[in-house]
């Protein structure tokens, strides 16, 4: 049963990832893409390390899964703000149909 | 059933690399090879289910911090260049 389960939470997890990379390729901007590829991919890994932690319950290898979730959302998160920041400073502008953007008032000051 | 979700993950890599041919420009290719570095954790952690090795969650743990370290190093040198030069 619990095999079943951990499964499932994995196949969650590579839907995820799969949805991810078909938004990185597509969408138009690069903030756009940083935005779904990124949020999607952490997700996907999360649901991936609670597969794990069902299959084998709370002995080490479990613990040690459910201590990487929050390692690879804080990890994952900062660098890809850094990433959008860098691209800012590096001089890419957002596109077309980007109605407001907050930023550049700060990086112009 | 896992061996063909791990076959799944190792084939959606190939979006990242095409979009790191493909990208017009450096931050482009840097967002693709962030989330290729991610996805390489998704397949390690498919392969401790499939092969029981348990010590292969220790190499996730260091692969997510050795992704944090460089997309942060690539990030700020990427800050200090500007577009046209």
């Amino acid at each position: 049963m619990t095999e079943i389960i951990s499964t499932i939470f994995i196949a969650i997890g590579t839907l995820a990832n799969l949805i991810s990379c078909i938004g990185l390729v597509r969408l138009p901007d690069l903030y756009n893409r940083l935005q779904a590829s990124t949020k999607s991919v952490t997700l996907g890994i999360c649901s991936m390390l609670v597969g794990v932690l069902i299959k084998y319950g709370f002995i080490g290898i479990g613990i040690k899964a459910l201590i990487a979730i929050p390692l690879i959302f804080f990890t994952a998160t900062v660098s890809a703000h850094a990433l959008a920041k860098g691209a800012y400073y590096f001089g890419i502008k957002p596109g077309k149909k980007t109605v407001r953007d907050d930023y550049e008032d700060a990086y112009n000051k | 059933m896992l061996e063909i979700l791990l076959y799944i993950q190792v084939g959606i890599c190939i979006f990242p690399l095409y979009a790191i041919i493909k990208g017009p420009s450096l931050a482009d290719r840097m967002v693709a090879l962030d989330i290729l570095g991610v996805l390489v954790t998704g397949i390690c952690i498919k392969l401790i289910i499939i092969t029981d090795q348990l010590f292969m969650i220790d190499i996730v743990y260091a692969w997510i911090i050795l992704s944090f370290i460089s997309i942060l190093t690539l990030a700020k040198y990427l800050e200090n260049k500007k577009l046209n030069d």
